[in-house]
């Protein structure tokens, strides 16, 4: 069944015939939250924006790095990086391409009220050398200087400043931003309309550059946010959309016997992992006074070893996880098959146990999403009764992420066992060394998490259980800025090997993707888990 | 009778600021919107700078008193999550919670009615069975799971009605509509039978005791003894004086319809105001629960005072009394 939804839709399919109407119709979740690129640093924002609004580079479907309005880059010195913009590029609404729109979104990304300042961390200046050439110099060596630029958009000068929004901080006075709900950019769709949380429309770019080598044939794409999973699963079963995403475990059978319908399934590049708190002398929430048993390796091994991940993989995530040895997985730059996860083995986690003096066991508090990841308290549920087995009595708090992210980050960081997820927005390993592996300290010797000081902590911002080694740290530098890549790929290996032996955190797997498409539609899963509608075809 | 509006209107006011109140109370534990304002990258600085700039490090009692100082002034605030102004966003929703609203409290009284009349009239057909355990379904089946197995019947087995969504919608500038198109039409039925159902048994069993009430009394047998055709006797006579309670009630009725069609608009993703409520939930989303919280207490007061009213209208004994009081 087709139904036309929108009066568009039927003043679309009269001024072209229905043969030649290739419309993807598609649901998610969740909304984007503006059409401002530049305000929210959230996997289905940038990835809906993605296709309206290009970067420098763009990402393929294997996350490969292509020229986009960048025809190609050197390295002119260590710190000096030199971009040569496409020529002929118009936007949507017909403004040349040129080195000052490249300028603009810099000072724009960079700008109070922007999510993506760190786009550009660590960039000094930027210059135009001509219309379409620009260098960017950074105050250190940056080797990965371009490799998040998929997701930074760029933006006419000329446009955002005739509707008043150069910047992207929000109004004054209950005034709407333009750029809330306009966009205008290079990409191969424009938008036609949008209303928040009901519906997105977008139609293909007749001028894109890249027109010549498209892949899909699409005519007409609309978007429905669809929060409730078994409405979403409905819509897809009954045809009247294209695909849908995410797919609720439990339903992925049911997709894939329907014979209208099938699932692609794949690997996640977000990694489930388990904080253990290392740093106060006394946990919290626990019965144990005076010391803090996760200081123990031989307390955390012993964590390690009470959890089957194998059950959790079969029971809880219905196969859908791939079972993980380190805090990054397949994908991203310095993951590695050599690292191999300790073996589950209950009996030996007892006498880890008992040699660390807890032969008893000990109680400790859990925090836990439950809207967040996966199958995310069902996880933390599982956990509990495998350390129960080992005599660790865990209090489960599993709470909505709007409750619990307040309650675990910073400056709280009231917790003292947590189950969370990291996805490395620059596919590189440095990004998780630094956040969740640096020590979370001011200078070089100071206190772990310093109370009152906690909002200025930027090294090891997400590192809630305050691990600390600062070999992890002096190589996490040198990874920063080393410029040759063998080298760079050998210590990033030495890194995780350290953080590794030290069990700095317990990995738990990376989620599945979990795609559901209509028969007769191909589309490319990218593992993060963004939606190109560029690579879709409709028959 | 004026002084009996300007009476309610005052007591409204007062029942308005209370519950603004109480929602003020309940959002300090639905979460911090900051959270989700931002990525993960985001400084630890730029979130306390944030939190700041949206006053929500002051104490509640502050921010209660410029929330209801910005109402006064007309303005709603900024939504966090959707990033435009509240007062657009309510009044984009609003038409479709009121389309949905109406057409199924219409469906509960068409509906409604004639089946409490017809099982009051024959109490051992079997077609009365039939209806008295409809309305035990209805009566008892969550609301979500009806609408649910509406979608996989008429939706998914069936592929005759569309699972979610408003169908086409014709904007006629303040109000959109859905009931100009047949789409429209085809994709308000079963969000609007989900809604109703409850409603629906409600009226009917009102009916029906009303209706069995009044046919035992004198004279509705007077009525047959003087020869008058049952047709004449059981609606002319017996259900006029059994519509005055099914009116208040569905009067009263039609507040709670509205309040609680958020769980109708989830399942069947209607973008009417409960699901953009519950969006606000998920993101504890400030600006909108507590816009959302006045609006339907306002509904709720403006009802009460129109069936207070109403009743004035259509009981005489009540005008009868306030008259011999003025006399």
């Amino acid at each position: 069944m087709r139904t036309k939804l929108t009066l568009a839709a039927l003043a679309l399919a009269l001024a072209a015939t229905p043969a030649d109407a290739k419309e993807l119709r598609f649901a998610f979740q969740g909304d984007a939250d503006s059409m401002d690129p530049y305000t929210l640093n959230e996997t289905f924002t940038l990835g809906f924006l993605g296709n309206v609004y290009e970067g420098l580079i763009r990402r393929g479907p294997d996350l490969s790095i292509e020229p986009a309005l960048a025809v190609r880059w050197q390295i002119v010195a260590p710190d000096r990086w030199r971009f040569h913009l496409r020529r002929g590029v118009k936007f949507h609404e017909g403004e040349d391409f040129t080195a000052d729109d490249v300028l603009f979104s810099a000072d724009r990304v960079r700008a109070k009220g922007s999510d993506l300042t760190t786009r550009l961390a660590g960039v000094k200046e930027i210059v135009k050398i001509d219309d379409h050439t620009v260098e960017f110099v950074t105050e250190a060596p940056n080797p990965i200087l371009h490799v998040e630029w998929g997701s930074w958009g760029m933006m006419s000068k000329s446009w955002a400043e005739k509707h008043n929004a150069a910047t992207p901080e929000a109004m004054a006075d209950d005034q709407e931003k333009y750029t809330t709900r306009h966009a205008n950019g290079t990409g191969p769709f424009r938008l036609v309309s949008r209303e928040a949380g009901i519906k997105a429309v977008a139609v293909p770019n007749p001028h894109w550059w890249d027109n010549a080598n498209k892949e899909h044939n699409l005519t007409k794409i609309t978007f429905t946010p669809i929060a409730s999973d078994a409405t979403r699963v409905a819509a897809l079963l009954s045809g009247q959309v294209d695909m849908a995403y995410p797919i609720p475990v439990q339903d992925i059978g049911r997709i894939d016997r329907n014979p209208g319908t099938r699932m692609l399934v794949g690997p996640e590049l977000r990694t489930i992992f388990l904080g253990m708190d290392q740093f106060r002398d006394e946990l919290l929430y626990s019965d144990v006074k005076g010391r803090n048993p996760f200081k123990d390796r031989r307390v955390r091994e012993a964590v390690y070893r009470a959890i089957d991940i194998e059950a959790i993989r079969r029971k809880v995530m219905r196969d859908l996880s791939n079972p993980s040895a380190m805090m990054v997985g397949p994908g991203i730059n310095g993951f590695s098959a050599d690292f191999k996860r300790l073996s589950h083995d209950p009996e030996w986690a007892k006498e880890l146990l008992a040699a660390a003096g807890y032969g008893k066991g000990f109680e400790v508090g859990m925090d836990c999403p439950n809207d967040r990841y996966v199958n995310d308290e069902a996880i933390c549920q599982a956990v509990v009764s495998m350390l129960a087995r080992i005599g660790i009595r865990v209090k489960l708090n599993a709470q909505p992420k709007a409750k619990f992210f307040p309650k675990i980050l910073a400056p709280r960081v009231d917790t003292s066992f947590h189950l969370l997820g990291w996805t490395p927005g620059s596919f590189d390993s440095w990004n998780p060394l630094y956040n969740l592996h640096g020590c979370p300290r001011l200078g070089g010797a100071g206190p772990i998490w310093p109370e009152g000081a906690r909002d200025r902590i930027s090294q090891g911002k997400v590192n809630l259980g305050g691990y600390c080694n600062p070999k992890v740290d002096a190589l996490a530098a040198r990874i920063l800025s080393e410029t040759d890549k063998a080298e760079r790929d050998r210590l990033i290996k030495e890194a995780w090997s350290m953080t590794i032996s030290d069990i700095a955190y317990i990995p738990l797997h990376q989620q599945a993707l979990a795609w559901g498409v209509r028969e007769g539609v191909t589309v490319a899963q990218r593992p993060d888990n963004q939606f190109a509608w560029r690579h879709v075809r409709v028959k | 009778m004026i002084a009996l509006v300007i009476r309610r209107l005052l007591q409204s006011i007062v029942v308005m600021l209370a519950v603004a109140l109480i929602g003020f109370t309940l959002f300090r534990y639905v979460g911090d919107p900051v959270a989700q304002m931002v990525g993960q990258e985001t400084s630890l600085q730029e979130r306390a700078e944030l939190r700041e700039r949206l006053g929500l490090n002051d104490a509640v009692a502050v921010q209660f008193g410029r929330y209801v100082g910005d109402i006064a002034r007309g303005r709603f605030g900024i939504s966090y999550a959707i990033d435009r102004p509240v007062a657009d966003l309510i009044a984009e929703r609003l038409p479709a919670t009121l389309e949905l609203s109406f057409v199924a409290a219409l469906f509960a009284l068409i509906a409604g009615i004639p089946m409490g009349v017809y099982t009051a009239l024959h109490p051992t057909r079997l077609l009365t069975r039939v209806f008295l355990t409809i309305s035990l379904i209805g009566i008892s089946l969550p609301t979500f799971f009806i609408g649910i197995l509406l979608i996989l019947v008429f939706g998914v087995w069936l592929g005759l009605l569309p699972t979610f969504g408003r169908g086409a919608v014709v904007d006629l500038g303040l109000w959109t509509t859905g009931l100009l198109t047949a789409s429209g039409w085809k994709s308000i039925l079963m969000p609007a039978f989900t809604l109703g159902m409850f409603q629906l048994t409600l009226i009917m069993r009102l009916v029906r005791s009303e209706m069995l009430e009044v046919l035992r009394t004198d004279y509705i047998k007077f009525a047959r003894a003087r020869g008058l055709t049952d047709r004449a006797v059981n609606f002319g006579h017996a259900l006029k004086n059994t519509l005055v309670p099914v009116i208040t009630i569905t009067g009263l009725q039609l507040g709670s319809i509205i309040a609680f069609a958020i769980i109708t608009e989830t399942v069947f993703q209607w973008p009417g105001m409960g699901l953009l409520f519950l969006q606000a939930i998920q993101f504890a989303d400030i600006p909108v629960m507590a816009s959302y919280l006045v609006l339907i207490a306002l509904f709720f007061v403006v009802i009460n005072l129109a069936v207070d009213i109403l009743y004035h209208v259509v009981d005489p004994r009540l005008r009868i009394d306030r008259g011999v009081e003025a006399g």
